[in-house]
């Protein structure tokens, strides 16, 4: 018998202390993945992807513990680009705020600052006009046209079709070109003010819009030609990255990528917000749940979209687009420039900003491009919110990314990602 | 918007009628009902919303600071029925020493990231969390952001650099 040298011990113990595993490695190794491989050291192999990757769509690193090829477990990791915009929020103005709601979801800004402006009337028991509220719901569909197009773009470039990338980009530069015009900003719009909007719109961004929308059938056609009757395309995503019903609902998945698993959750028929109960559309729905089927929901929503602009725009009407409140709202400045009272209101709420009343609580929520985009803010009477929490739809679509991964192949992670459309700055907060 | 209120009605009767329940407060969130509920029955009540109510997805989970000696902490769950197309909020006030309170992963599988950014950015516990780490934050750091004694400037030091 061989008698132990306490030497060795001591030392093994020591090792044994000083490898601290971080905790993410531990989160990746539970037990179902121990007992999936018997021998651990021949089979496993762990392999970290991004945050630096350019299929991740930004900073979303994951984790991947693999079998050969194919996906045993996978542990997402957020946090790359997190800037503390709710900490930001609770130290300025409810206006001050606007312009960094852009930079939310930076592919559809025009949608982020509708979202936190209605959500800041609640609080403040104002509403828009009339007329705002349309050009409100043209900015909306805008901003989900735009997204949609960078998000097809994208994910055809990850599976390997670049020409559409640069088509729907084409396409894209064009509403950036309106959002210019429109809002006197190409990209981080900032458009929204409390209780109305910084512009009211012009004949020429009509035009632009109209113009736009006429085009729209016939370049967007020609981009699903070339992917949809494409064999590579259709194979990669076609029962890839599926997720059931039960579980994309149980995972607090919503808009474009709970719609694909046969939920019909949309916030503009569920909660009428704006004036989307005075139109006409459909919410398209399909039951696959895979990536193919979120492909599809999001082509079918353009063409929605579409048809919403172009109602918006013949129903436009004539008016102010400032709520009439003094108290609240920003008057406009040549006003400001030549009359007393104005002069004296717009002192007021930029320097003590909007003052709800002390105890105040509201939740807004918009159907964003990728989901339920919602701001829960609490007031304490002062001119600073006393706390908002951003809910943003990346991060809980992101958080469904394990179960759709899980059994794939290591390429398919990069479709089923693309297909998932998560935007990390949103994500992140 | 009226079969809405009856489903809340049934919630009620079913909660009132019941003697646990009575500590229940109900109140109004703008447009949104919204139920207070001592944390020993955050389960029980959770459990009965998501099998009688319908409500079949948990949104959000928003952690607040109120700053004050008793109940600092507060945790307010976002619920959402897609049978009846309505919201609820439910809210539970934590302690301000050691805020804990259940976790609701089993019943709200969402609930799992959700509750993680409370942790991260409030220092609220989750009891029985299958994987409680900090999720925005990194590992190594150790204090709680969003707290309202947190400076808006950050902790000198607080976030250890890499030597020269």
């Amino acid at each position: 018998m061989e008698q132990e040298n306490p030497l060795i011990e001591s030392a093994k113990s020591q090792h044994k202390s000083n490898v601290k595993q971080s905790k993410i490695l531990q989160a990746l190794e539970t037990e179902d993945v121990r007992a999936y491989f018997e021998d651990a050291l021949e089979n496993q192999l762990v392999l970290n992807m991004g945050p630096q990757h350019p299929a991740t769509h930004g900073v979303l690193r994951l984790l991947v513990s693999l079998d050969g090829e194919t996906v045993v477990k996978a542990v997402p990791d957020v946090g790359y680009l997190h800037r503390g915009y709710e900490k930001l929020a609770e130290n300025i103005t409810y206006h001050e705020f606007i312009p960094h709601t852009d930079r939310l979801d930076y592919l559809s800004p025009p949608a982020n600052n509708v979202g936190y402006a209605m959500a800041v009337e609640k609080l403040l028991k104002i509403e828009a006009p009339r007329r705002a509220q349309y050009i409100r719901t043209i900015c909306c569909e805008l901003a989900r046209i735009a997204s949609h197009l960078v998000w097809m773009g994208s994910m055809a470039m990850d599976v390997g079709a670049l020409t559409v990338f640069l088509w729907g980009f084409r396409e894209r530069e064009k509403i950036l070109d309106i959002l210019d015009v429109l809002t006197g900003v190409r990209f981080t719009t900032s458009y929204t003010r409390i209780g109305g909007l910084a512009l009211d719109i012009s004949d020429e961004a009509i035009g632009m819009i109209k113009k736009f929308l006429n085009e729209f059938t016939q370049n967007l056609n020609d981009c699903r030609k070339l992917i949809e009757r494409n064999k590579i395309f259709v194979n990669r995503c076609e029962n890839v990255g599926f997720i059931s019903k039960e579980d994309a609902l149980a995972i607090g998945l919503t808009g474009p990528n709970l719609r694909a698993s046969g939920v019909k959750r949309d916030l503009r028929k569920d909660e009428p917000y704006l004036v989307y109960s005075e139109l006409d559309f459909e919410v398209p729905v399909y039951n696959e749940g895979d990536t193919l089927a979120r492909y599809y929901v999001r082509i079918k929503e353009l063409y929605e979209s579409q048809k919403l602009i172009f109602q918006c725009l013949d129903k436009l009407p004539a008016g102010p687009i400032d709520a009439h409140n003094t108290k609240q709202v920003l008057p406009k400045k040549e006003k400001v420039y030549s009359k007393m009272e104005e002069l004296i209101s717009d002192f007021m709420i930029v320097n003590f900003g909007n003052l709800p009343e002390k105890g105040a609580e509201a939740y807004f929520a918009i159907e964003a491009a990728k989901g339920e985009l919602g701001f829960y803010i609490i007031s304490n009477g002062t001119g600073y919110p006393f706390r908002l929490k951003i809910h943003s739809p990346s991060f809980s679509n992101i958080q469904s990314l394990p179960i759709m991964l899980k059994g794939c192949l290591i390429s398919d992670i990069v479709a089923i990602i693309g297909g998932l459309d998560p935007v990390m700055g949103e994500c992140d907060k | 918007m009226i079969i809405m209120a009856e489903i809340l009605d049934l919630v009620k009767v079913k909660l009132t009628s019941n003697k646990n329940f009575e500590d229940i407060t109900y109140s109004k969130i703008t447009n949104y009902d919204c139920l207070e509920i001592p944390k020993e029955k955050l389960i029980e009540t959770s459990k009965i919303l998501k099998s009688d109510a319908e409500f079949d997805q948990l949104i959000d989970v928003v952690g607040v600071d109120r700053f004050t000696k008793a109940n600092r902490f507060e945790v307010i769950y976002n619920l959402w029925s897609n049978i009846h197309k309505a919201r609820i909020f439910l809210r539970v006030k934590l302690d301000s020493k050691n805020p804990e309170v259940e976790t609701l992963c089993k019943t709200w599988p969402s609930a799992n990231w959700l509750e993680r950014e409370a942790y991260d950015m409030f220092g609220i516990v989750f009891l029985n969390h299958p994987d409680l780490r900090r999720i925005y934050m990194m590992e190594e750091f150790q204090y709680y952001p969003l707290r309202k004694d947190y400076p808006l400037m950050g902790i000198p030091g607080a976030v250890e650099l890499p030597k020269k």
